[in-house]
């Protein structure tokens, strides 16, 4: 569904993404890991096209995006950290994607807007919400308009249990439905029963790319963290 | 498009510097106008203000607006939308309220006290204006990430063309005095959209008699029709070039 050949970015003399070459298909969920700064919200901000790669190409179902627009109304994103026009309300900024999103689905899905009690506080500004509201918000309009494929980074940094609680069997839900996920976290204890297929990248590099359940057969661990914990050391020792 | 202008001038509207902006222009036309008996001087005591106070307000006024608004761009940049159809509803946004403000502190009082061909030449040329300047702030705002210096950038292209651009054609002047340059200065008036617009007003004020032999160069050039178009047409790609730079600047910026 998304394929990137060759893609190469540079910020100054840093290399954030370094010759990457990936194929994420349908149906499944992919843990992006790494530590911070290896390049993880750079390649997501590539796919939707927020960052221009130097070199390499990026195709959204066998199309180039580059210059292309269209086809991020298939995406749902959730950015790391939200960041809203200050002087709207809630209502107003869901009114707008909606506005803007028209086209690509007559009923939306507020499932999550009612989970998170959003209802509640429609008319609150956007710069007054605490960090994990507007973490709320970021996911309620990433899962809105039923988009083939969601990209969610650091989806649960900042929520409370409970609605982080929401928010996973939201994603489940999701894969059930068959489509693409892509998440990024450090806490890999709640991507167990997630994900499918880990992408793990260091400085810019991609390391590996496997099925979870491979991954799982290859450490002889069952959990992620462990899993992760084991090759990392591995590497180190190399 | 039309949505996203919908928004940008309803955030612009709320933003309440621009109608303070009209509430000033509409308080100086008016005492102007009010100080003395002749509505011509109070026409020539507004040039200096359309002149000088209209850029300011709007190139500053603009930049800001663009770095205060990165977390529109960014949260517009994610969605199905063409970053040129951002760029543009950003800029037609900024253009028409400041032009709306500029009408409504500036025109209107104009169109009360002295509503002949000077004075429509005046709103016309104020209003170019107030669009080359978002357009210059664009570019500014387009050309450096950092918000001090993107704002430095804009009040220094200010400065060049209020100012600076002016005290160098002074320079060249008294350097070559010796030379004919009559023909020369016509053309160096169309590198500054402020020039243009002075040189516009006051022949049509008839004192460019005052402005010796260069005014009567000046006067032969731009005070026939063709001339009148040709330095509109000088302002419009004012407008346009730094328009398009920073479209395309903005087309390959990261988010």
């Amino acid at each position: 569904m998304i394929t990137t050949k060759n893609i190469t970015k540079k910020f100054g003399k840093l290399k954030a993404l370094d010759n990457i070459s990936v194929t994420f298909s349908k149906g499944e969920c992919i843990a992006l890991l790494g530590p911070n700064g290896c390049g993880k919200t750079t390649l997501i901000k590539s796919l939707l096209g927020m960052v221009v790669p130097d070199s390499g190409t990026i195709h959204f179902n066998n199309e180039l995006i580059s210059n292309k627009w269209m086809y991020r109304s298939q995406i749902g994103y959730m950015p790391q950290i939200g960041r809203y026009p200050e002087n709207m309300t809630i209502a107003h900024v869901i009114d707008m994607m909606k506005d803007i999103r028209k086209g690509s689905n007559a009923n939306p899905d507020e499932d999550l807007v009612k989970s998170f009690g959003l209802t509640d506080m429609m008319q609150k500004k956007m710069s007054t919400l605490s960090g994990g509201t507007t973490q709320k918000v970021s996911a309620a309009l990433a899962f809105m308009f039923n988009p083939d494929v969601l990209i969610l980074d650091e989806p649960t940094a900042g929520l409370d249990p409970l609605s982080s609680e929401k928010l996973k069997q939201k994603i489940i839900q999701e894969k059930q439905n068959g489509k693409l996920i892509l998440i990024t976290s450090h806490i890999l204890s709640e991507l167990d029963d997630l994900i499918t297929e880990v992408f793990y990248m260091q400085e810019g590099k991609l390391l590996f790319h496997n099925k979870f359940a491979a991954l799982k057969e290859e450490t002889g661990e069952i959990k992620l963290s462990k899993a992760i914990a084991k090759i990392m050391r591995e590497q180190e020792l190399v | 498009m039309k949505k996203l202008l919908k928004y940008v001038i309803v955030d612009i509207i709320q933003n309440k510097i621009v109608l303070i902006y009209t509430f000033l222009l509409l308080v100086i036309s008016l005492s102007v106008f009010n100080l003395e008996n002749n509505s011509a001087k109070g026409l020539l005591s507004l040039l200096n203000i359309v002149l000088i106070i209209v850029p300011l307000i709007c190139i500053i006024f603009s930049t800001i607006y663009v770095y205060n608004s990165s977390e529109f761009i960014e949260l517009l940049v994610s969605q199905p939308l063409k970053r040129r159809t951002i760029w543009l509803s950003l800029f037609a946004g900024l253009s028409s309220s400041l032009s709306l403000a500029f009408f409504i502190g500036a025109g209107i009082p104009i169109l009360m006290y002295h509503a002949d061909s000077t004075g429509i030449i005046m709103i016309i040329s104020g209003l170019f204006l107030t669009v080359a300047f978002v357009s210059i702030a664009l570019l500014a705002a387009g050309l450096t990430r950092d918000k001090a210096k993107g704002i430095g950038l804009s009040i220094s292209l200010w400065l060049f063309f209020s100012l600076i651009f002016d005290a160098l054609v002074l320079f060249f002047l008294f350097q070559f005095q010796d030379y004919p340059l009559e023909n020369i200065m016509v053309f160096l008036s169309f590198l500054n959209p402020i020039d243009l617009s002075r040189v516009q007003i006051l022949l049509q004020m008839d004192i460019s008699a005052l402005m010796g032999y260069t005014g009567a160069i000046f006067r032969d050039f731009f005070g026939n029709t063709t001339g009148i178009l040709l330095s509109f047409l000088g302002l419009f790609t004012w407008i346009i070039f730094p328009l398009m730079f920073s479209l395309k600047k903005f087309k390959r910026k990261d988010l």
